[in-house]
């Protein structure tokens, strides 16, 4: 008898929250979806509605169009940066993760330390502008590059110590006895047996530096430079008149972690989760 | 006896250690000199105190700092209760659980400009589709984005809206934690599920809630993009934080200022989040 009512309200409890969810976060996407395709003059209207029209692709031409194909030189640039940091931040985040958690000594404070103020601290902006201009890297991609490795080591570097420390201490002694110098320990033993934990990383950083707004908008500006947010944000100004273009370009920049998040649920999951449990 | 090399030489730590004292930590510790300058990135004049003077007299200074904080308390109070109650209802195995918890988490991971244009949108006075909603059953729906005392806390509901799937989430994983014993335990003891609730999961659920909090502090008090997306901060200073001010004021050219703000922020965020941190470790060697 009770187990058939808290059958019942399980489904029903479900039923209710499918509809509340439905109306809170479904349909704003489908509204992207909707003006994205509608034409000029409908989407001016605002109106949540079935598209009278489907403009699908003649939108998406004109999109990727504007100004002289800038989307594709953004993609073309967003895409070398999120690579290009994601693989460093792999490769330094597992060296100071292996080396903190297996050597034991006083700089390991100083580490913390630099992890505490890596994710509290805001950064400083001015002085970083200043910084990358004696350095030659100010509105430069590699300076870019460089600038989202700074950011986001902390959150590595703990990622990667708290899974090095399952890994028995057996196999770099069996190593080392055969004679393998530290960089051979750590590159054909230790960062393979890593992979879960870079595989999550490189989800959750991809995604995090492909968004990322803020900090291309400082230290990168230029035309030629222009990242896929920006251009968004470019868009916003320009096309007052043609809500139907930007809510497309809204559309293209929704998809590549839509299509993520559908592939790699599970390591999303496990690395916005790390350390939660623990505390 | 000679010392035997280390096969975990430090030299591992170079690389990463070198682009973060450059790009991270030497700009932070510039920083407070350069707040006490007048300065054009190539001659700084040391003026004293005079930008911080200036940041706590003007008057529009002052509001962005007190909506920052508005702001970071507003959204992260939201999402910690919001966050909790949701885990809860996606793990008590109701139907489409899975499919819930996915499209809860989903706006996580979308472009925060983008999010902000669309919901600026179905913001909109007259033509949004959030009032003609409300018009449909009799409510005159207010200006969101376009009253001034109203915007920003307009800008801070799309911000939870955005960021409550993280909070579930972790909440999700910090519920999964707590063993099953303890609601067996309470149960025979003939507890119900309210006091289930608020005896059992809030106070197991601790390190989860140290987690979400503290997260949603920080994100907080920095946030920027969701607020240039909507309202650049206006109408007037309205909606304006204190990470918009620090933009405005290097875009107008005022690098002293600005950096003053930035050196504000950082002081801010370390009085919050130093004290709750140590406090939230005290409390765990009480239990």
């Amino acid at each position: 008898m009770s187990l058939r009512r808290s059958a019942a309200r399980r489904r029903n409890l479900g039923i209710v929250a499918l509809l509340v969810a439905t109306v809170v976060f479904i349909l704003p996407f489908l509204y992207i979806l909707f003006m994205a395709v509608k034409t000029k003059q409908e989407a001016a209207l605002f109106l949540f509605s079935w598209p009278g029209e489907w403009h699908l692709w003649q939108n998406l031409v004109d999109v990727v169009k504007t100004r002289n194909y800038m989307l594709l030189l953004a993609y073309f640039n967003s895409t070398i940066i999120t690579v290009g940091a994601v693989t460093l931040l792999v490769i330094f985040g597992a060296m100071v993760g292996y080396v903190l958690q297996r050597r034991p000594s006083g700089w390991n404070k100083v580490i913390y330390a630099c992890i505490l103020i890596g994710l509290m601290v805001p950064p400083a902006i001015v002085p970083t502008i200043w910084v990358l201009q004696g350095l030659g890297l100010f509105k430069t991609i590699h300076g870019m590059i460089l600038i989202q490795v700074a950011y986001g080591l902390a959150f590595s570097v703990l990622l990667y110590r708290s899974f090095i420390s399952t890994i028995p201490r057996d196999l770099d002694e069996a190593a080392i006895i055969d004679g393998a110098k530290p960089w051979q320990v750590f590159f054909k033993v230790i960062l393979p047996l890593l992979k879960p934990v870079t595989v999550t990383l490189i989800v959750v950083q991809s995604i995090a530096i492909f968004n990322d707004f803020t900090n291309p908008l400082y230290y990168l500006p230029g035309k030629e430079n222009v990242t896929v947010q920006l251009t968004l944000f470019n868009f916003q100004s320009q096309f007052q008149s043609q809500y139907n273009l930007l809510f497309m370009n809204i559309l293209l920049v929704t998809i590549p972690p839509l299509l993520v998040f559908i592939f790699f649920n599970r390591q999303i999951v496990s690395g916005m989760t790390s350390g939660a449990v623990k505390g | 006896m000679a010392t035997r090399r280390s096969p975990y030489p430090y030299w591992f730590v170079l690389p990463a250690a070198v682009v973060f004292v450059t790009l991270f930590l030497v700009p932070t510790v510039a920083s407070f000199w350069f707040s006490l300058t007048r300065w054009d990135l190539f001659d700084a004049e040391f003026i004293g105190w005079d930008n911080y003077r200036q940041f706590f007299k003007e008057p529009f200074l002052v509001q962005g700092l007190v909506n920052t904080l508005i702001y970071a308390v507003v959204t992260s109070g939201a999402k910690t209760v919001l966050g909790l109650l949701l885990a809860v209802l996606l793990t008590s195995g109701i139907w489409f659980q899975g499919f819930l918890r996915s499209v809860v988490f989903f706006p996580v991971l979308v472009s925060t400009i983008g999010v902000g244009i669309a919901f600026a949108a179905l913001m909109h006075p007259t033509k949004g589709a959030i009032n003609l909603a409300l018009s449909w059953v009799g409510i005159d729906g207010p200006a969101w984005l376009s009253d001034p005392a109203l915007a920003l806390y307009s800008v801070a509901m799309i911000d939870i809206w955005k960021g409550v799937g993280l909070a579930t989430l972790i909440y999700i994983a910090g519920l999964a934690a707590i063993s099953p014993d303890y609601y067996e335990a309470s149960r025979i003891d003939g507890a119900t599920p309210w006091q289930q609730f608020w005896r059992v999961t809030v106070p197991l659920v601790r390190p989860a809630t140290v987690t979400v909090v503290t997260l949603s502090l920080i994100g907080g008090l920095r946030s920027f993009d969701i607020i240039w997306a909507t309202t650049r901060g206006g109408p007037g200073f309205a909606s304006d934080v204190l990470a918009s001010v620090i933009f405005k004021q290097y875009q107008a050219g005022f690098y002293g200022l600005a950096t003053a703000g930035n050196v504000i922020l950082f002081l801010l965020i370390a009085m919050i989040i130093l004290p709750l941190t140590w406090w939230f470790n005290k409390r765990e060697v009480d239990l």
